[in-house]
């Protein structure tokens, strides 16, 4: 069981290490569902473990969740880039004067 | 085993997201690590999940990142500048120091045996979950309807855009022309058409004005943006070598062996991305 948590652990990091690193606005979206995937997998995992189904049930409303966070976080994306032209995080940054 | 098999893959797939520079790639290495988590799903006696994850992960979500990635445009790809000087290096090395910690505090822990849920999926996975769902979350899963209502409200508002200005007519595209022909000079004809060769004709290669110089007008800017337009006299290059070809033969070969005269012959590699692009401008 310890290796799925482990992989869990790693494609967390990976997500963390996009959002930090990558500067276009959908991808850094992309590695937010990766972070949300992998604690997915250490649900599902855990639930196995401890032999009920509570896990799959949170796994279950976390893909909700990530669905609905989807498709405002698109929206939000797709009216910035209507006004600025651009899908750079680094161009959105009126609020930072 | 199927573990084994599927995460170094997934860990390959999620770090190719890290570096490619396209978003469209990212996407589908997304979708590799989406589909592999899946697989994982069923391994781990998730059937239900294993559906769930295959239909809304990959199928809905990944298509809604292609959908916005085709309309704001495929080539946006990520700029190099940093804003905040060593910011990759130190995310980095956050990174890694943050996963090296995780990794080894769970190695360190013990999770004893595993229980397993062949008692919990006796009547099958979906019946048990179906049980617990409406029975102990009903409240959440209630909830979770108000919050896909108000996701579906919200999109449709950020969406929406307000007219602003009058929509512009075919009248006023005509007299808008003829005041950029009075003011600036500006032709009033369509654009002239790309160049038609005897062995390529596409849009991405000019047509040669009267002195032999390419007319710039005469390819979409967003082929020229991206650096696939072909110039006309690099076409010219490859004459000799066909002639060549045509001359060794003697005009009665093997016809398996004459030269290339589809006009395919050394034309870039179009992605179907580029293609897309392409219309959409």
């Amino acid at each position: 069981m310890t290796q799925y948590i482990v992989l869990s652990a790693i494609l967390f990091t990976i997500g963390c290490v996009g959002v930090l690193t990558r500067r276009n606005a959908i991808v850094v979206f992309m590695c937010v569902e990766l972070m949300l995937n992998a604690c997915n997998l250490a649900f599902v995992a855990f639930a196995k473990q401890h032999g009920n189904l509570d896990g799959q049930i949170t796994a279950f409303f976390v893909m909700v969740v990530a669905a609905a966070e989807v498709v405002i976080g698109l929206a939000i994306i797709m009216t910035i880039f209507r006004t600025r032209r651009s899908a750079s995080v680094d161009d959105a940054s009126l609020l930072k004067y | 085993m199927t573990f084994w098999l599927l995460a170094p893959l997934m860990v390959a797939a999620a770090l190719g997201i890290l570096f490619v520079r396209k978003a469209v790639h990212a996407a589908l290495l997304l979708a590799v690590v989406m589909i592999s988590l899946a697989v994982l799903y069923a391994v781990l006696d998730a059937p239900f999940l294993f559906a769930v994850q295959i239909i809304v992960y990959t199928g809905a979500i990944l298509m809604l990142f292609l959908f916005v990635m085709m309309l704001i445009g495929v080539d946006a790809s990520d700029s190099t500048v940093e804003t905040i000087r060593g910011q990759r290096v130190m995310a980095v090395v956050l990174g890694l120091l943050f996963g090296i910690v995780l990794v080894v505090g769970i190695g360190q822990v013990t999770f004893g045996t595993v229980v397993g849920l062949d008692e919990a999926n006796a009547g099958g996975n979906v019946p048990a979950i179906a049980n617990i769902l409406f029975s102990k979350y009903v409240f959440a899963f209630e909830a979770t309807s108000a919050l896909l209502i108000t996701a579906a409200l919200g999109a449709m508002v950020l969406a929406h855009r307000e007219r602003l200005t009058p929509k512009l007519g075919q009248a006023d595209l005509a007299a808008q022309r003829m005041r950029d022909y009075a003011e600036h000079g500006k032709h009033l004809g369509p654009l002239p058409s790309p160049g038609v060769y005897a062995r390529h004709n596409a849009v991405d290669t000019p047509a040669l004005l009267p002195d032999g110089t390419a007319a710039e007008s005469s390819v979409s800017r967003v082929l020229v943006a991206r650096g696939t337009v072909r110039s006309a006299p690099a076409l010219a290059d490859d004459i000799d070598d066909v002639r060549r070809q045509i001359g060794g033969l003697d005009g009665h070969g093997d016809p398996t062996t004459m030269p290339e005269t589809s006009g395919k012959a050394g034309a870039p590699a179009h992605t179907e991305e580029d293609v897309q692009k392409g219309e959409e401008k």
